[in-house]
């Protein structure tokens, strides 16, 4: 047993694979860096707001003002390295750390595909992505074995990948295993019918059976794709299942480059021989690279498999974190899809529609007056929307609050929240305890205590 | 025929395995299968008429351009026809009383003011299109007003109503200082427009009005050439959808300017001290709650589609909910929002007139009343948008 793993540990595949990822990968993210500046989110997103919700922990992590879009640009410079394949490590690294920031800035805007973003270019800072067709190959490789060398990478290389994009995909089909989700095709039945201008699909959308038909094959899609792209028999047919379900989410949701993301993600499952197609293909239109498309082979050198091994330890911790962290929510009392307690960073997707509305009462402890705050004041529109239904958000909101009436001469501030939330159709119900002064309570990962308990029960994972 | 030919050239290149063979058809051939797929779908659909007969088989039948339509033609459209018929007789009474301040003359421009203010509760929701781009609320109905610079204004006898700075120094507000709150007794009153600067009060109070009937006119204008189509046109699911927009316009006009503007402020919900000064129609000193009362009715008709004046009543937000409750089976949310808008209209209706309420220390029946009013907000803003899946911002979401 121990002998047959190691044995796979030091199983070698082409490079080419990898190399498409990294490539496609880089391009993906420098054009969403483009957009999400030219549609003026930074600074709708990142400028304009007063105050800004943090995650946990990464309260340290705010906007840089003006430079903010130096952090953009420093983002999409490194994903155009990424791309090309120069000072790969640190360009990858560069990334991961400048689109992570990004990400952490205001938690109003999290969304799993850009936490998705993040793990899989921490993952890449780990795996030799840059030394096949790529400017530091071209530059490094001086001989025919450093171009040899360079065409191989360890097998779980690509493995790592594929069991990373098919965790995505499995435990987000796991999430749908719900009663709202399957039984309610809930929220699609609200959100498909609100699509209705869209040509063709339109009118499809109104009816109940689509509504039905969208949510079971969404779900069993989310199951089963990572196995039949695996699988080799399946794995064209998969691929194209792959095209349709992103495009069609693509048309139907808000969702940006997600589904293009997903798209070039699933790539990885081809054999090598697709992506030496895929890079021929490139190389058109690059010229000298040809030069490491050769097709010799011969072993790794000893050192390289050494620092492959530290890595190997590494990405392994990475995803088994990621295969353990979406379970946490099994830890919390109460209904998951309420409190959201362990909801985020677990690849639930396109699971709920949520609404609420938060009125924040502020009480000067000392003279006993009074007064309601107007939301606009302090929070965007998204902010507020984002605010009202999320338990955390709503705290942070408080605390915010809490110091700003302070400092304008306010004595021993006491802050309550007047709060509805509506849950995939339900009739909005209260959502937290009215008479709790949130000034006082903390944030933790302890369950929070002054959320009201949901009058009705989603069955299911 | 065709569509036999284009299954079996799609089905050899699946089979037969060559499907990645070449590069640079991947992109024809991706095309070619999601049309493929369309065809399959739109082919099994035989007649999307026909009457459904499973509990499945239910679907949403509501036509959002209709609704659009109905709202353009049947409601914002005649609004504005009758508020600019309005501000052309309140402007004929404005210059009868200028060329005559008889006590008659006043009278009846007073109460032509009453009028045009009440049909401007009716239409000040609709802030789309036209409206928005020239801040027509703002520029009509800021309050309170700045007495001071009204009065400055008078004095030098030149002004730039256009100017921002301006907005707290004309439209309605304005108009309520210069016709109730110049003096104590309507002799005062006249005896001021009769006097040595008579003539500058009514140059005012004229340009005033002017000033109100041209923006009026711009935004009708607005709707007669061109934004009518575009409104209806535009009848998709983003946060620059016509639905969307009006349905997120309509619910912050009820939240800020209805209940916050008209009682939520002025009783210090917001501040804490009840701000008398800030009540609209502060000088007529009872006309708020007339005001108040006919915004919110406005607001209801809306929600029901209730045409305006004579038009037919149409589509509408409580009709498109009903239509999507019958795929959902949930409660019956227009009837609930309409039971408190009926609670609230009764509340508010049973109150004194708002300067009296607002003499309590602190009033509590005012209050009591605005409670009313602010239990319609999270039926809209939550479970309203909700069902209807509005989109109040352009930014990517997927949906968690």
């Amino acid at each position: 047993m121990q002998r047959k793993s190691n044995k796979y540990f030091e199983l070698h595949t082409e490079a080419a694979p990898l190399a498409v990822f990294r490539i496609l990968f880089g391009a993906l993210m420098f054009a969403s860096l483009v957009r999400f500046w030219a549609n003026g989110w930074i600074e709708k997103l990142y400028l304009e707001p007063l105050f800004h919700f943090s995650f946990y922990g990464f309260e340290w992590v705010k906007p840089l003002g003006v430079y903010t879009y130096l952090l953009f640009v420093v983002c999409a410079i490194s994903a155009l390295l990424v791309m090309v394949g120069l000072y790969y490590r640190w360009a990858i690294a560069l990334f991961f750390f400048s689109f992570t920031y990004i990400e952490l800035m205001d938690k109003t805007t999290y969304l799993n595909h850009y936490y998705f973003i993040s793990v899989l270019s921490l993952v890449l800072c780990f795996l030799p992505a840059g030394q096949y067709f790529s400017v530091d190959a071209m530059r490094t490789s001086k001989t025919e074995a450093d171009r040899e060398r360079n065409r191989w990478i360890p097998r779980w290389n690509l493995d790592a990948l594929k069991l990373l994009l098919g965790t995505v995909y499995f435990y987000a089909g796991l999430a749908k295993l719900n009663s709202d989700w399957m039984l309610e095709a809930m929220p699609l039945k609200i959100w498909l019918p609100s699509k209705v201008a869209i040509p063709f699909l339109g009118n499809f959308l109104t009816q109940e059976w689509v509504h039905y038909f969208f949510s079971w094959s969404g779900a069993l899609y989310d199951l089963f794709i990572p196995f039949l792209l695996l699988w080799r028999p399946t794995r064209k047919f998969a691929f194209v299942f792959v095209i349709l379900f992103h495009l069609m989410t693509g048309i139907l949701f808000p969702i940006g480059m997600f589904p293009y993301i997903m798209i070039v993600s699933s790539l990885v499952f081809f054999d090598p021989s697709l992506h030496q197609k895929i890079l021929a293909f490139m190389h058109r239109f690059t010229g000298s690279w040809s030069a490491f498309i050769i097709q010799k082979k011969k072993p790794e050198s000893h050192q390289k498999r050494f620092k492959g091994l530290m890595a190997l330890y590494i990405v392994a911790g990475l995803l088994l974190f990621q295969l353990l962290f979406p379970w946490r929510y099994l830890l919390y009392p109460g209904e998951l899809f309420w409190t959201e307690e362990g909801y985020r960073f677990s690849w639930r997707v396109m699971l709920m529609e949520k609404t609420g509305y938060a009125q924040f009462k502020i009480v000067d402890g000392q003279s006993g007056k009074r007064f309601y705050v107007d939301n606009s004041d302090f929070l965007t529109a998204f902010q507020e929307k984002q605010m009202s239904f999320q338990p955390d958000f709503i705290l942070e909101y408080a605390h915010f609050l809490t110091e700003h009436f302070s400092k304008q001469g306010h004595q021993n501030v006491e802050v309550y929240v007047e709060s509805y939330v509506s849950l995939n159709g339900r009739l909005s119900q209260p959502f937290i305890d009215p008479n709790v002064n949130l000034s006082v309570e903390k944030e933790s990962f302890r369950h929070k205590t002054w959320i009201l308990p949901f009058n009705d029960a989603i069955e299911g994972i | 025929m065709n569509k036999k030919h284009i299954f079996v050239r799609l089905k050899r290149r699946f089979f037969e395995g060559s499907f990645f063979g070449h590069e640079k058809d991947l992109m024809k051939r991706i095309v070619l299968l999601v049309l493929g797929g369309l065809l399959i779908a739109c082919s099994s659909e035989d007649d999307p008429t026909s009457p459904n007969e499973s509990s499945i088989g239910t679907a949403v039948n509501f036509d959002r351009s209709s609704m659009l339509a109905d709202w353009a033609d049947a409601i914002i459209q005649p609004g504005y026809a009758d508020f600019l018929s309005q501000l052309q007789t309140l402007e004929a009474r404005a210059t009868q009383f200028t060329e005559n301040p008889s006590d008659a003359n006043l009278t009846a421009l007073q109460s032509q003011w009453e009028n045009a203010y009440t049909v401007w509760q009716k239409i000040s929701m609709f802030e789309i299109g036209p409206a928005e781009a020239i801040n027509y609320r703002l520029n009509i109905n800021i309050y309170p007003s700045n007495t001071d610079l009204i009065l400055r204004n008078i004095q030098e006898g030149s002004y730039n109503l256009n100017l921002s700075s301006n907005r707290v120094a004309k439209g309605f507000p304005a108009l309520d200082y210069l016709l109730f709150g110049l003096a104590e007794t309507k002799n005062e009153t006249l005896a001021v427009y009769s006097g040595s600067q008579g003539i500058a009060y009514g140059n005012y109070l004229l340009a005033l009005i002017a000033d109100m009937k041209a923006l009026t006119e711009t935004v009708k204008m607005g709707w007669e050439s061109g934004y009518r189509d575009t409104f209806v046109a535009n009848d998709g699911n983003s946060a620059t959808a016509s639905v969307d927009r009006l349905v997120n316009d309509f619910i912050f006009y009820f939240e800020k300017h209805l209940r916050a503007g008209k009682m939520g402020i002025p009783a210090g919900v917001f501040s804490g001290a009840v701000m008398k000064q800030n009540i609209e129609a502060l000088y007529h000193g009872n006309y708020s709650k007339h005001l108040f009362l006919t915004g919110l009715i406005a607001v209801q008709d809306f929600f029901n589609g209730k045409g305006y004046g004579d038009a037919p009543d149409g589509q509408s937000l409580a009709t498109y909910i009903t239509a999507l409750n019958t795929v959902k089976e949930g409660v019956d949310l227009s009837l609930l929002i309409n039971t408190q808008f009926d609670q609230a209209k009764t509340r508010v209706a049973t109150l004194a007139s708002f300067k009296e309420e607002l003499q309590q220390q602190p009033p509590i029946e005012f209050l009591e009343a605005y409670d009313t009013v602010q239990r319609l907000v999270p039926l809209l803003k939550v479970d309203m948008v909700s069902a209807m899946s509005i989109t109040i911002d352009f930014v990517d979401a997927d949906g968690d």
